[in-house]
């Protein structure tokens, strides 16, 4: 494999040297050593990462006017943001026990992320509900309006990973790749959790914070 | 699914891979391939080839037919515009259709037309070709790409057919008028242009995320970064900008959507409208305006780079010269890319910002002027003492030259505070905007489209027919543009249904606006010339020879021209140079393709640059 190049090394080769073209032409056509999926959720999570820090440019903007009023924070927030953190930590054991050729623990391991994925869907539809008999709606206050546009955006995020992780633990329990693919995917769905939990530690500090 | 292309090893078992063994008797062995070839998805039926294809090749003529189509809405439209402008008496239009045709002319030709085609159409046809990989890095979500795009249009389209029009706010969509009373299309149209924009943002990460990955991961051994045609640079950068400047319409347009249907103030202040207050309250309009030209601006070079890039690959086979400065090209196309996310204040100078802010915007905005003025100097050293072969495609890339210079320069003007003030919602905007982001890269997508119509479909289009249509678009642009400056100067304003016998306005003006909208009709008219060229071409044209331009990139020198699916039969493609092998002192031919061996070009050196 190439030698790691830093964009700067890279964007000064000259490709008409004779030096450079006997270099280039042991270049193996790949930039960065990882999977092609790997790195396609890297640059999907930093789109992401530019979605989201756009919402909360255009939240700290719209809180400065007076018409602002903050919104309560339910406990239920609290128990979710447990449950998501939860099932970091499940997932991030499960990659170990996917690396370690352990079956059943991998797969128990999978459902379990699965259940609380769904569970922590569900508990912000409940923080919903309470909200909304007590009487914030999305168009009594911007601040509500925002929770309730942040939490969509971050859920349907979830949803996307409970698609992918859906798609990865069928794969897993059918064994129908091998064990790197299918230790690749694992890796993949597990950084994905890991990058929700840090979006919405980010936009649920930001919202208790203000 | 089983790989069905086996590797040929021609390397030797033994070679070391150290990059100073020329004196090994073999001057052509490269080291083994480390990455298995990519698995590809073969289509069985009629549906899955044609209609729903996951071959990049198709992807790319579907997006380019889908895109052309809507353009060609978008050109209609603005014949109505026009003749509503030359003679307002007629009363051919409502003001609420001259509305509702500006907006949709607007953004039907930048989103759905060169966003489309440049990105989706070039991006898909050249991306794997011009880097040497079989397909795309994921076909599938490739295909849904173009579905979710193809969702867009409809969706756009059928805000005609809605009660109230479409919307008819102007492009840029500004609240709280877009979704206010009085505006046209104010509850419908704009609600479906909303969701057609983030149906079109959706669709377009999916393909972003292909064309990203396919440059990074999936080019052809011997294939660096810096050997990339510079054409793949310009995709591959604007398709970056675009993963990072897509996401601030879609959090405007999500926003937007929610204060129009569920009632929130996310961007509606409190007021009046018909008599009535409205339940809004505190919102802030200027917040969606940063929004929108945080991506506004970027999109001006989602669709001059890859322009850029096309148009000095065009410039430099078509002179059969080395492009002048490659490196400099493709620093100037990431440093552009880079700045552009840093001047998009300048659209706002008049809204009331702190003048320190303009400030800033104004100095930003000329330093971006620097690596774009490289550009030009650059395609214009490429061209000095070549052989210029005065084809198509040369052609329609020296009219980008003049037209983007033209451009450019009236870009300076409006980039400083001072002297867009005074210039700001006239005619002379309109002119520096059409003459640089539609004039200029319309020429591009034509000469790219002369230039590779022989890959696509193995034909040549007819010459004479192109050579026509050039010569009306060309100077026909400068005759409806040219005037439009002068128009600004004198102070018409831009976005007036009609002037009625406004005291400041010369008879001068009207008389223009007759000449224009001349021009604009056989402008336009020209490009059914154009259309029946491109259509009949396919069956009539003569036969293109195998690789016809004598180009270096890796797209002419696939087994099969038009390529097949899986593009390079059984053996991945080996790749020795960079593309810019032109004239080399000592060749039999004036041109090395980039997977010639050293050993058949022995004695030919590049020249020192």
């Amino acid at each position: 494999m190439s030698k790691k190049k830093s964009i700067f090394q890279l964007l000064t080769e000259k490709p008409w040297e004779q030096d450079q073209i006997e270099a280039d032409n042991d270049h193996q056509g790949q930039t960065v050593n990882l999977s092609k999926q790997k790195l396609g959720l890297r640059t999907l999570m930093a789109a992401s990462t530019v979605l989201f820090s756009l919402f909360i440019v255009a939240y700290s903007d719209r809180m400065l006017v007076h018409d602002w009023r903050n919104m309560p924070e339910p406990w239920l927030l609290w128990f979710n943001t447990g449950i998501l953190v939860l099932s970091s930590l499940v997932f991030h054991q499960t990659v170990k026990y996917a690396k370690n050729d352990l079956f059943d623990k991998t797969k128990n391991g999978l459902y379990f992320i699965g259940f609380l994925a769904y569970s922590f869907l569900i508990g912000q539809l409940i923080v919903w509900y309470q909200l909304m008999n007590t009487g914030f709606y999305a168009t009594s206050n911007v601040a509500n309006a925002f929770f309730y546009l942040f939490t969509t955006i971050h859920g349907l995020h979830i949803i996307g990973g409970i698609y992918f992780w859906g798609k990865t633990t069928s794969k897993f329990i059918k064994r129908s790749l091998k064990k790197e693919e299918i230790n690749n995917l694992i890796d993949i769905c597990a950084v994905y959790w890991h990058f929700l939990l840090a979006v919405w530690l980010v936009l649920f500090g930001l919202m208790l914070s203000s | 699914m089983s790989d069905e292309y086996e590797h040929k090893l021609e390397a030797k078992s033994d070679y070391t891979g150290d990059a100073s063994s020329v004196s090994t008797p073999d001057i052509d062995a490269v080291p083994d391939a480390e990455l298995p070839d990519q698995e590809l998805y073969h289509s069985h039926s009629w549906w899955t080839t044609y209609v729903f294809s996951q071959d990049a090749k198709y992807i790319g003529i579907q997006y380019a037919l889908t895109a052309i189509g809507t353009g060609l809405l978008g050109l209609v439209l603005s014949w109505l515009m026009r003749i509503q402008l030359a003679w307002p008496g007629l009363g051919w239009l409502e003001p609420s259709s001259y509305y509702q045709f500006v907006t949709m002319h607007g953004m039907i030709m930048v989103v759905y037309l060169l966003t489309a085609l440049f990105l989706g159409g070039f991006g898909n046809l050249l991306i794997p070709l011009m880097c040497g990989a079989r397909d795309m890095a994921f076909p599938y979500v490739n295909m849904l790409s173009y579905w979710a795009f193809v969702v867009a249009v409809v969706v756009l389209l059928a805000s005609f057919f809605v009660p109230g029009g479409p919307t008819g706010a102007g492009w840029t969509l500004y609240p709280p008028q877009a979704i206010t009373a009085g505006t046209p299309g104010y509850n419908g149209g704009i609600i479906l242009m909303l969701i057609s924009l983030i149906l079109f943002v959706a669709g377009f990460t999916m393909g972003g995320l292909n064309y990203i990955i396919t440059v990074l991961q999936l080019r052809a051994r011997g294939m660096t970064l810096m050997r990339l045609p510079l054409t793949i640079w310009g995709i591959f950068t604007a398709t970056v900008l675009a993963m990072f400047a897509f996401p601030a319409l879609l959090v405007g347009c999500l926003m937007m959507t929610l204060d129009s249907l569920l009632g929130t103030s996310f961007f509606m202040p409190a007021m009046v409208s018909l008599g009535e207050t409205l339940t809004h309250e505190g919102g802030s309009p200027i917040l969606f305006q940063h929004l929108f030209w945080f991506f506004g601006h970027p999109e001006v070079y989602i669709v001059a780079l890859p322009a850029f890039g096309i148009v000095s690959d065009l410039l430099s086979v078509h002179s059969r010269k080395t492009i002048f400065g490659y490196r400099m090209m493709v620093w100037a196309i990431v440093g552009i890319g880079a700045l552009s996310f840093f001047v998009w204040a300048h659209h706002m100078y008049v809204s009331g910002m702190n003048p320190w802010f303009g400030f800033f915007f104004a100095t930003t905005t000329l330093i971006i002027a620097v690596p774009t003025a490289i550009k030009v100097y650059n395609w214009i050293l490429t061209l000095w003492r070549g052989n210029i072969v005065l084809s198509l495609p040369m052609l329609f890339s020296l009219g980008f030259i003049v037209t983007f210079l033209n451009g450019g320069l009236t870009g300076l003007f409006l980039g400083n505070v001072t002297v867009d003030v005074p210039l700001s919602d006239t005619y002379f905007v309109v002119a520096h905007f059409h003459m640089v982001m539609g004039i200029a890269p319309i020429l591009v997508v034509f000469g790219a489209i002369y230039h590779w119509y022989p890959l696509v479909t193995g034909r040549m289009m007819n010459e004479t027919l192109g050579k026509v249509h050039f010569w009306i678009t060309f100077i026909g642009s400068y005759a409806i543009y040219f005037p439009m400056h002068y128009q600004g100067f004198v102070g018409v304003p831009r976005r007036y249904y009609e002037i009625y016998d406004s005291p400041y306005i010369d008879v001068s003006t009207l008389l223009l606006n007759k000449f224009i909208t001349i021009a604009v009709l056989i402008v336009g008219a020209a490009q059914l010339l154009f259309l029946y060229n491109l259509f009949a071409s396919a069956r009539l044209g003569k036969k293109a020879e195998k690789n016809p331009w004598k180009a270096n990139s890796l797209e002419w020198q696939t087994p099969q021209m038009p390529p097949e699916h899986g593009n390079w039969g059984k053996e991945l493609p080996k790749v020795y140079r960079w593309p810019y092998d032109f004239s080399v002192p000592g060749a039999k031919e004036d041109y090395i393709p980039q997977t010639q061996p050293p050993s058949e070009i022995i004695g030919a050196k590049v020249e020192k640059t």
